[in-house]
């Protein structure tokens, strides 16, 4: 059994070891916002956060979280109000939507080490997260608009 | 050219003549839609009401509530698209709803809906029509029953924003549907006669407004795709997909290492009397997890066919043999002389182009979840074309096709390759095997080797001057594998002899220039058909003969020492076949000429360029002739002459879709569709090696990331006429334009998709 800390609750998962976080968060904890893309950590839909970092849980064995504060799209924002969430919504960035779960997470962890991130930095960032509906022009965007935001000091 | 064929080879799923248009109460609320079949306009007429019951049994399209809620009914799959969004606001702007009170229902299979099928860009353009006339029933019918209750003559009366409104007083659509008796008849003939707003009336079509209805539940992960479908008592699966698409056979199974795994259940293999999984072994655990471990510890023996020896070279081999056999294949187009013209030809050039094949890739794997419950097979997934598959069910199931639904789910991207349902037939089996819920989680590796690729094309062109300069005739013949001859046949057309062919496999070759003499002919590639299970790529046949009819045009051009533009335009006339018809192709070749000469405008056509920077031009028209989606593309590129490294540092795309139903998603696609085509372009292709696909992850199979995405500018040219299609067309001119631009900057020609480093090298080493 391993304990860990789910977006603010202790859950407990009865998983063997090994089994990737990904398919715990998912099939036994019930929270689906989290995508299966590539299982090999390439396409980034499976992006969570482990202790405040983009981690790509299709690859994390659960054993690697004991203990750990886990946070999924589910509880970036108690509200789903998290400033890229808004400006996800503002500039309609998601097509199928599939990846933007993952896309949204590894953006948060950017503002946080790039609070005004330059293009470069967004393609260097947002390198592992791969838009088959190729919605990047918007993410850019997106992140650029709640960057903006952030530094306002809208959101912590 | 081909005859006896709607504009787009097929009819429109709305086979609305022989159905009357019903307005009735049912429960709490009224239901706009269409009759069944078998009532023919005449039929009802003068005749009592039909209970609510009977009249709305059949068709419906939508509903409204007491409240004054608007349910649109969306028989279209929610892939990026935001399809529903679109189709509502054509509802809701006829009805004059308040859209705050627009909802929109992604509906299940049922017979009732008709042909169910997403694809082909073809959604706002079939359901155009349709949906903004029964808008505009529901409005008159309001107001006729609002000016009854509020004592007035419907003359006076206005309907706005949910309510109908006279002399300052109003009463709101909930209450009219609460109090009033919406029960109304039209025939055919009477809905055809109600005339849809005109295009300054228009109160959502072609504004901006609201954000689209499926994104809000796409940024806080509440969104449900088919990977999140649960049922109680479910068990997982994964397949273990055999060496060869067809032609393989179980000889044995061993299970013994995975029988050692805790969860592990057992491994079949599945019983398909629809061949559409042969070989297919089905490995199933509690969990997914144990159920893809068990599966790489499962053993399986296969027997191939001949096909596990077919690689990506026999399949071009065989598409060269196709096209150099003047006999054989379907002729879309075939005028007198084209022989003479080239025999006789003061100049003329010869040209062949080719691509490799290309996988969809959509982000959320192939999955199903199946289970019997209550004498009904339940089948649920994301699927683009319900109606192809539910047959295949049956068969492979041997329950009647109205004992079998599928449920619907936003699609985790699709592309056209969920509008294949083979894997819903490998769910349902192998829910079927052990009589309980199964939901089948194909790994990405699983995905792609059982993905249903664009085939390897090969295309060769002829294009000969006659005197004066003058083009007299050009001659296209197109060699790819043809998904709708595996897919569904009956779709298939016939050429003016009788042979069928693939009109999606073709499509985009029979062109808007005038050329003289044309000749198009479209080839099968067999082999590829018996190798792998081809598919619907985005774009589908115009994504690659568009690479063929759009790098041939620069290339001509050049050889005629014109610049590109103008020799396009020059060809461009508008007369004959090229002058398009109502409704969908108003204008035909001068809409295709303004798009390109806005575009070359637009991109700063002729101005001179930094060193190693050009600028290339294409302009295609989407889809199909019958719906044409005119678009040009112009991308300024950067080529690295050292190492042959591509950069795009600029797409222009000037598009013209007639009506644009909604700015902000429209925009989207287009965005969208030309960075799939600059991936297909540079980046994404594979080959067969033995009968599987090479790539089948990202670890070697490269798609277009955050960093390569250059500038892009979209521009949509104004226009009132029939809005046609937006998910597919600005993929098309992107790959001719990025190579014509690298001939620009180089004087080196590239003919084979993707254009990678090695093969700009090798042209640059060759010279022009």
């Amino acid at each position: 059994m391993t304990k860990f800390d789910l977006n603010g609750r202790t859950v407990s998962a009865h998983s063997p070891d090994d089994t990737p976080l990904l398919w715990v968060i998912r099939d036994e904890l019930g929270l689906t916002g989290t995508k299966f893309g590539c299982g090999i950590g390439f396409c980034g839909a499976c992006t969570v956060h482990v202790e405040g970092r983009a981690t790509r849980s299709c690859i994390t064995p659960i054993a690697a979280v004991a203990g750990a504060k886990v946070i999924t799209i589910e509880g970036l924002d108690p509200q789903g109000k998290h400033p890229l969430q808004i400006a996800w919504l503002e500039l309609q960035v998601p097509q199928c939507g599939y990846c933007q779960p993952g896309q949204i997470m590894q953006a948060a962890t950017l503002l946080k080490d790039f609070p005004n991130p330059s293009d470069s930095d967004i393609d260097a960032v947002m390198a592992g997260s791969v838009c088959r509906c190729m919605t990047y022009v918007r993410i850019r965007k997106a992140i650029k608009q709640a960057a903006t935001q952030m530094r306002g000091g809208a959101h912590e | 050219m081909n005859s006896g064929l709607s504009p787009h080879g097929f009819r429109a799923p709305y086979d609305s003549s022989r159905r009357g248009f019903l307005i009735a109460m049912v429960g709490a609320g009224v239901m706009l839609g269409y009759a069944r079949v078998s009532w023919a306009a005449g039929e009802f007429l003068g005749k009592a009401p039909l209970s609510p019951n009977e009249l709305f049994e059949p068709t419906i399209w939508y509903g409204i509530d007491t409240n004054g809620v608007v349910t649109v009914n969306i028989i279209r799959a929610e892939m990026g698209q935001h399809v529903g969004t679109a189709l509502a606001r054509i509802v809701a702007d006829e009805l004059e709803a308040d859209w705050s009170k627009v909802k929109i229902d992604i509906v299940d299979s049922d017979p009732k809906w008709g042909l169910m099928i997403t694809g082909g860009s073809w959604s706002v353009w079939q359901s155009f029509p349709v949906l903004s006339r029964s808008g505009a029933a529901g409005r008159i019918a309001l107001i006729e029953e609002g000016a009854k209750l509020l004592g007035v003559s419907p003359k006076i009366c206005v309907a706005r924003n949910n309510a109908v409104h006279a002399e300052g007083r109003s009463i709101l659509y909930g209450d009219i549907v609460a109090r009033g008796d919406l029960r109304r008849r039209y025939t055919n003939d009477e809905l055809e006669k109600i005339p849809i707003k005109t295009s300054a009336e228009r109160r959502f079509i072609g504004k901006a407004g609201a954000g689209a209805l499926d994104v809000p539940s796409k940024v806080d992960g509440s969104g449900r795709y088919g990977i999140d479908a649960t049922a109680d008592g479910m068990i997982y699966g994964r397949p273990k997909i055999p060496p060869t698409r067809y032609d393989s056979k179980v000889i044995s199974i061993d299970d013994s290492a995975a029988r050692r795994m805790p969860g592990y259940i057992k491994s079949l293999a599945l019983d398909d009397p629809s061949g559409t999984t042969p070989g297919w072994v089905m490995v199933y655990a509690d969990t997914f997890t144990t159920a893809n471990r068990a599966a790489d510890l499962v053993k399986v023996k296969w027997q191939s066919g001949p096909s596990a020896n077919i690689s990506e070279k026999d399949l071009q081999k065989r598409a060269a043999e196709l096209i150099a056999d003047p006999n054989g294949g379907a002729l879309l187009v075939d005028d007198p002389g084209v022989d003479a013209a080239l025999a006789s030809a003061k100049r003329k050039i010869e040209r062949t182009y080719t691509t490799a094949t290309a996988m969809h890739f959509a982000l959320e794997p192939i999955n199903a979840l199946a289970f019997e419950k209550n004498g009904f097979f339940e089948i649920h997934t994301g699927n683009q074309w319900q109606s192809a598959i539910l047959p295949i069910l049956a068969q492979a199931l041997g329950r009647a096709q109205d004992k079998i639904v599928m449920r619907s789910y936003l699609l985790g991207g699709a592309f056209g390759r969920r509008l294949d349902g083979d894997y819903a037939v490998a769910a349902a089996l192998a829910a079927k095997a052990v009589g309980k819920p199964v939901k089948m989680v194909c790994t990405r590796p699983d995905d792609m080797r059982f993905d249903c690729p664009r085939s390897a094309t090969t295309q060769v062109l002829r294009l000969a001057w006659g005197d004066g300069n003058r083009v007299a005739a050009m001659d296209h013949h197109a060699a790819a594998a043809w998904p709708t001859a595996t897919i569904a046949p009956y779709f298939q057309p016939k050429d003016a002899k009788g042979n069928l062919y693939d009109p999606f496999a073709i499509q985009g070759a029979d062109h808007w220039y005038a050329v003289g003499a044309q000749r198009v002919r479209a080839l099968h590639n067999d082999l590829a058909d018996r190798t792998f299970r081809s598919g619907f790529l985005r774009s589908v046949g115009a994504g690659w003969t568009s690479w063929a009819v759009e790098s041939f045009m620069d290339e001509a051009a050049h050889e005629a020492g014109i610049d590109p533009v103008k020799f396009r335009l020059g060809l461009l006339d508008g007369v004959g076949r090229n002058a398009g018809s109502a409704p969908n192709s108003v204008g035909g070749a001068h809409r295709q000429a303004a798009v390109l000469s806005r575009c070359a405008q637009k991109a700063g056509w002729g101005s001179t360029m930094p060193k190693n920077v050009g600028l290339g031009i294409a302009s295609t028209f989407g889809q199909e002739r019958g719906m044409p989606t005119w678009v040009s593309c112009t991308a300024r590129v950067r080529v690295n002459r050292t190492n042959g490294y591509v950069r795009v540092e600029k797409l222009t795309l000037v598009i013209d879709c007639g009506t644009v139903i909604h700015p902000d998603s429209a925009e989207a696609q287009v965005e969208g569709a030309a960075l799939w085509g600059l991936s297909l372009a540079l980046y994404e292709g594979t080959e067969f090696v033995k009968g599987q696909p090479k790539d089948t992850n990202l670890d070697s199979y490269r798609v277009l990331r955050m960093g390569d995405v250059p500038e892009i500018e979209v521009e949509f040219l104004p226009s009132t006429e029939a809005p046609v299609g937006l998910g597919e067309p600005a993929m098309t001119p992107v790959a001719p334009a990025i190579a014509n631009a690298i001939f620009a900057v180089t004087g080196a020609r590239v003919r084979d998709l993707p254009i990678r480093p090695q093969a700009v090298l090798e042209a640059l080493a060759r010279g022009s």
